[in-house]
C-alpha cells in the first residue's frame, strides 16, 4: 500500500465532501422554510407571501444546483479512490446509496424542476405539494447517506465472509435502525435548519439595515427566528452523544473528545477546557465539572466511561485475537474445507479487522511481535488535541445559536426587529453555522480514524491502487473547478440579493401564460 | 430470513436491471446530453439557444439521477464492477464528472447575466457537458468489450495496468463516436417534439439525418470489428451459478469472436442489434414525414437496441480482464450477497414505479411545445 496515495485520497475526499457540504445544509433547511412560507401564502392568499417564497426560492436554486453538481463526485468517489473499501463493504454500504437515489434524489431533482417552472401550470395547492416533495426529497437523501455513514461508525448487521473476502449483510434491519445513524440524522438536518435560518435572518437584516423591502424582510425574519430556535435546540439536545457508549471505537472517540487518558470513577467529570498533551498522555490545566460526563455518556450515575489507555489495552487484545482469524482465513484460501480453520475463524472473526491494522507495518500480520502489536493498538487513538478543541468549538457555537435565536424570537415580538445592533449581529452570524457544521464533519471523520469502518477496515487499506500522479491530477482538477464555481456562485448570490425580491425579465412583454407579480 | 428467489435468478434479474438502468439513463439524460452537444450548432441567436435550453431545462435535473442511481445500484448489486471500473478508468471518470458538474451550473447560471460573452461561455460549457460524457461513455463501453487491463490478488484487491491514453484505440474511438451520434440523434428527436417548427428545428433535422446515417454505419463497422478483432471470452468449465461471489473461483479464457456466441445459442437476441439498425431508419422516416413522435420513437428504439446489443453479446461477462482472463467479472462471480440482491430488488419493485409515475406526471404538467414567444415572456425560463 502506497501511503502517499492513501493520504492524498483522504485529502481529496475531505476537500470534495467538505465543499459539497457547504451547499447541502442550506438546501436542507431552506427547502423546508420555503414550505412554511408557501403554506402561509396558500392559507392567507396574500401575494406578498408568493413574492417571499419566490425570492428565497431563487437563492435556493443557485445553491441547490451546486449541491447536486458536487454530489455527483461523492457518488463515484468510493469507486474511484476507495476501490478496496467499495469491494470490502459494498454489500452493505452500497444499498443505502442506491436507495438514496431511488427514493430521495429522484424525488427532489424531479420536483425541483416543477417548483421553478410550474408556478403558472398548476393550482396553489399543487405547487405547495411540489415544494413540500422537494423538501422531503432533500431531507430523505440526508437520512440515507447518514445510514451509510452511521454504519461506518457502528457497523452492525454484517460479518466477514472468508469465501468472498468481504463483509456481507446478516441483518438489514439492524443497518437501517442503527442508533448511531438516527442520532446523526437528527443532528445533521437540524444543523442544516439552523444554517438556513441564520442565512435568512442575516440577508433580511441587511435589507432592514438599508431600509429596503422591509415588509418582506420582517416577515422572513419571523419565520426564520421561530424555525431557527426550534432547530438550534434540536441540534444540541438531540446531539450526537447518544451513540458513544456502543462500541470500542465510539468509546475511543468519546475519550479523545474529552482527552480522558485514564478511566475515571463513575460518574465521570466533564472537562470544560484544558491542554491535551499527547506525548505525556495527560491534559494540563483541565477545568472539570463533576458528574456531567457520566450523565451525558451513560445516562446514569453508575455507568463507567473508559479512558484512552484502557481502550488501547483492549485493542491490543483484539489484535492478538484478530491474528488468529487472519491465519484461519489464509489457511482456508488454500483449503476451503479445512474444519479447524473454520472453527478458529468463527471464534475470532469479529476481530479480523484489528489484525489488518498491522498491515501498515508488516505485509503478513502473523509475523508481528508484541511490540509491534502494541504500537498498532496505539494507532487506534485518533488525534486527541484536534478532537478536543474542535468539539469545544462546535459545542460553543451550538449553545451560541440557541442564545441568538432565543434573542431573535424575543425581538420578533418585543421590537419587530427594529434594533440596529441586533440586525448587525444577524449579518455577522451568517458564516458561523457553516463553521460549526464543517467542524462537526471533521470531528466525526477524524474521530473514526484509523478506521474507514470502525473495527472492520483500516482506512489505509481501503484506497484504490492508483499512482500519486493520478491523484494529484484530480485534486488539482477538482480544486480548480470547484474554486471557479465557488467564485461564480458567491457572485451570483450577491447579485441576486442585491437585486432583491422584485422580478425583472428581459424583454418585458405582457402576454398570456403568467400573472404579473404585484409590486411591493 | 427466508429468501424466496434463488441466487442465480436474482443475479440474472440484477444483470437485467443493470441494463434497464443504463438504458433508462440513455433514454432520459441521454437526450439532455445530445441537446447539449447540439446546442451551438442548432441555435444561432441567443433567443434560439434559450429555446433549445428551455426544452430540457425543467427535466435534466431529474434525468441526471439515472446516472447517480446507476452508480449507487452498481455499488449495491455489483460492488466488484463499481470498484474495478471506476478506479480503473480513473482519469476518464474525472473527465466525465468534471463535464457533468459543469452542466448543471451552466443551465442555472447562464441566464443570470445578459452579457453576450458570459452566455457564450456557458453555451460552450453546455456543449462540453453534453459531448464529453457522451464520448467517454462510448469509449468506456468499447473498452469493456475489449477488456480492461486489471488483475485481482488473493485478497481480491485489484491492480490496474493501463493508462488514460491506452483507453483510446481505433475501436474504442469508434464506439465513442457511435455513442455521440446516437445521443445527438436522440437529442434531436426530443427537440422534434418539444420546440416549435422554425429555423432551429430545420437545422436540427439536417444534423439528425447525418447522425442517423452515422449511427448505422458506425454500428455496422463496430459489429464487424467485434467479430473479427479477436475480442471475446468464454467460461472454461461449468460454473456454480449459485456460488459465492469470488472471481478467482471460476475460470475463463480468451475466445476470439466469443461475443457472437450468444446469438447462435439464443437466436432471439438478434432482436437487439436489429433494433439498433432499425431505430435510426424509423427516425429518418419521422424526419421525412415531419412527425416528431415517429422521430422520437425511432431514436429511442435505436438507443435501446444499441445498448442492449452490448449487454447481450457479453453475457454472462460484465467486465472482462484483458491481461488476466481469470480475474474477469461475470454475472456469477461479481454480485453482492444473496440477501442484498433480494432486499435491493424489493426496494426497486416498490420505488421504481413510483419514480416513473411522478416523472410522467411532471412531463404532463410541463408538457406542450415551447415557442420563441414563451422564451421572451415566461419569467421562469432560463
Amino acid at each position: 500500500m502506497d501511503m502517499a496515495v492513501v493520504e492524498l485520497s483522504r485529502l481529496q475526499f475531505a476537500l470534495t465532501a467538505m465543499y459539497h457540504f457547504l451547499f447541502v445544509p442550506l438546501t436542507l433547511g431552506l427547502s423546508f422554510m420555503l414550505v412554511i412560507m408557501e403554506s402561509v401564502y396558500v392559507i392567507t392568499k396574500r401575494p406578498i407571501w408568493r413574492v417571499i417564497t419566490r425570492f428565497w426560492g431563487k437563492l435556493f436554486g443557485i445553491n441547490f444546483v451546486l449541491g447536486v453538481a458536487t454530489g455527483l463526485t461523492m457518488e463515484f468517489e468510493f469507486g474511484t479512490n476507495w476501490a478496496y473499501y467499495a469491494h470490502y463493504v459494498g454489500d452493505i454500504f452500497g444499498a443505502p446509496l442506491a436507495i438514496e437515489g431511488l427514493m430521495a434524489f429522484f424525488l427532489e431533482a424531479t420536483m425541483v424542476g416543477v417548483m421553478f417552472f410550474g408556478w403558472d401550470r398548476m393550482s396553489r395547492r399543487q405547487h405547495l405539494l411540489v415544494t413540500f416533495l422537494t423538501a422531503l426529497g432533500t431531507n430523505l437523501s440526508a437520512l440515507w447517506i447518514l445510514i451509510a455513514n452511521g454504519w461506518m461508525q457502528n457497523p452492525v448487521g454484517a460479518e466477514f465472509n472468508p469465501q468472498t473476502m468481504r463483509m456481507e449483510v446478516t441483518d438489514f434491519k439492524e443497518v437501517l435502525f442503527n442508533p448511531v445513524a438516527q442520532a446523526k440524522f437528527v443532528h445533521t438536518v437540524s444543523a442544516g435548519y439552523v444554517c438556513a435560518s441564520t442565512f435568512v435572518m442575516g440577508v433580511s437584516a441587511l435589507y432592514l439595515l438599508r431600509g429596503k423591502y422591509t415588509n418582506i424582510a420582517r416577515r422572513s425574519m419571523m419565520v426564520a427566528s421561530a424555525f431557527g430556535l426550534a432547530s438550534a435546540l434540536s441540534v444540541v439536545v438531540l446531539g450526537d452523544e447518544s451513540g458513544y457508549a456502543l462500541t470500542d471505537n465510539q468509546k475511543m472517540k468519546l475519550a479523545s473528545i474529552e482527552a480522558m487518558w485514564e478511566t475515571e470513577e463513575a460518574p465521570a467529570a466533564i472537562t470544560l477546557v484544558g491542554l491535551p498533551d499527547v506525548a505525556a498522555r495527560t491534559t494540563h490545566g483541565a477545568i472539570k465539572i463533576p458528574y456531567v460526563m457520566g450523565l451525558i455518556g451513560t445516562r446514569s450515575l453508575s455507568g463507567k466511561i473508559d479512558g484512552i489507555e484502557e481502550l488501547v489495552l483492549s485493542a491490543d487484545e483484539r489484535i492478538h485475537s484478530g491474528i488468529i482469524a487472519y491465519d484461519a482465513v489464509e489457511t482456508m484460501k488454500a483449503d476451503r474445507a479445512n474444519v479447524p480453520a473454520r472453527a478458529a475463524f468463527e471464534a475470532h472473526k469479529r476481530d479480523i479487522g484489528y489484525a489488518m491494522l498491522l498491515k501498515r507495518y508488516v505485509a503478513d500480520p502473523r509475523k508481528a511481535d508484541d511490540g509491534l502489536i502494541l504500537k498498532a493498538a496505539w494507532d487506534t487513538v485518533p488525534n486527541v488535541p484536534v478532537m478536543f478543541f474542535l468539539f469545544r468549538g462546535m459545542a460553543a457555537l451550538g449553545f451560541g445559536f440557541i442564545a441568538y435565536f432565543a434573542m431573535a424570537f424575543y425581538c420578533a415580538s418585543a421590537c419587530r426587529f427594529s434594533k440596529r445592533w441586533f440586525l448587525k449581529l444577524a449579518v455577522v452570524m451568517i458564516p458561523l453555522p457553516w463553521i460549526a457544521i464543517e467542524a462537526g464533519w471533521v470531528l466525526a471523520e477524524i474521530g473514526r480514524q484509523p478506521w474507514a469502518v470502525d473495527g472492520v477496515l483500516p482506512t489505509f487499506l481501503g484506497a484504490s491502487s492508483l499512482t500519486v500522479a493520478q491523484v494529484w491530477a484530480t485534486i488539482l482538477g477538482f480544486t480548480a473547478l470547484y474554486g471557479t464555481l465557488a467564485v461564480i456562485e458567491i457572485r451570483l448570490m450577491i447579485a441576486a440579493i442585491r437585486k432583491g425580491p422584485i422580478e425583472h425579465h428581459e424583454p418585458i412583454a405582457q402576454a398570456q401564460g403568467f400573472a404579473p407579480l404585484p409590486a411591493e | 430470513m427466508h429468501i424466496p428467489l434463488d441466487y442465480e435468478t436474482l443475479r440474472v434479474i440484477w444483470w437485467a436491471l443493470l441494463g434497464v438502468l443504463l438504458i433508462g439513463f440513455a433514454l432520459t439524460d441521454g437526450y439532455d446530453l445530445g441537446v447539449g452537444a447540439l446546442l451551438p450548432f442548432v441555435g444561432g441567436t441567443d433567443q434560439e439557444r434559450r429555446l433549445v435550453i428551455n426544452a430540457i431545462a425543467p427535466h435534466w435535473e431529474g434525468h441526471q439521477v439515472w446516472f447517480i442511481l446507476g452508480g449507487g445500484a452498481i455499488f449495491a448489486a455489483w460492488p466488484f464492477v463499481y470498484a474495478v471500473s471506476f478506479s480503473g478508468f480513473y482519469l476518464a471518470m474525472f473527465l466525465v464528472l468534471a463535464a457533468l458538474i459543469l452542466r448543471p451550473v451552466a443551465f442555472k447560471y447562464r441566464s443570470k447575466d445578459t452579457d453576450a460573452g458570459w452566455r457564450s461561455r456557458w453555451d460552450w460549457a453546455l456543449f462540453v457537458g453534453g459531448f464529453v460524457p457522451a464520448l467517454v461513455f462510448g469509449v468506456a463501453v468499447g473498452n469493456v468489450l475489449v477488456g480492461a487491463p486489471f488483475r485481482l490478488d488473493s485478497d481480491l484487491r485489484m491492480t490496474y495496468e493501463g493508462t488514460l491514453l491506452g483507453l483510446f484505440t481505433p475501436f474504442t474511438l469508434l464506439t465513442g463516436l457511435l455513442s455521440v451520434a446516437m445521443l445527438a440523434l436522440h437529442g434531436a428527436g426530443w427537440l422534434a417534439v418539444k420546440i416549435e417548427d422554425g429555423p432551429v428545428l430545420t437545422r436540427t433535422r439536417a444534423i439528425a439525418r447525418i447522425a442517423a446515417l452515422a449511427s448505422i454505419a458506425l454500428f455496422l463497422i463496430g459489429g464487424v470489428m467485434v467479430a473479427k478483432g479477436g475480442m471475446g471470452l468464454a467460461l472454461t468449465s461449468a460454473v456454480d451459478t449459485q456460488g459465492p461471489s469470488n472471481p478467482l473461483m471460476s475460470a475463463s479464457v480468451a475466445a476470439p469472436g466469443g461475443w457472437l456466441a450468444n446469438y447462435g445459442a439464443h437466436p432471439w437476441m438478434v432482436l437487439a442489434p436489429a433494433l439498433g439498425l432499425l431505430g435510426p431508419l424509423v427516425a429518418l422516416a419521422g424526419i421525412a414525414k415531419r412527425s416528431g413522435a415517429i422521430n422520437l420513437i425511432g431514436t429511442a428504439l435505436a438507443t435501446t437496441g444499441i445498448i442492449a446489443t452490448v449487454g447481450l453479446s457479453m453475457f454472462p461477462f460484465i467486465l472482462p480482464s484483458s491481461i488476466d482472463p481469470r480475474s474477469s467479472l461475470t454475472v456469477w462471480n461479481a454480485s453482492s450477497s444473496h440477501m442484498t440482491l433480494f432486499i435491493m430488488l424489493i426496494c426497486t419493485v416498490i420505488f421504481l414505479p413510483v419514480v416513473l409515475g411522478y416523472t410522467a406526471w411532471v412531463m404532463k404538467m410541463l408538457g406542450g411545445r415551447i415557442t420563441l414567444r414563451d422564451v421572451q415572456t415566461n419569467p421562469d425560463f432560463y
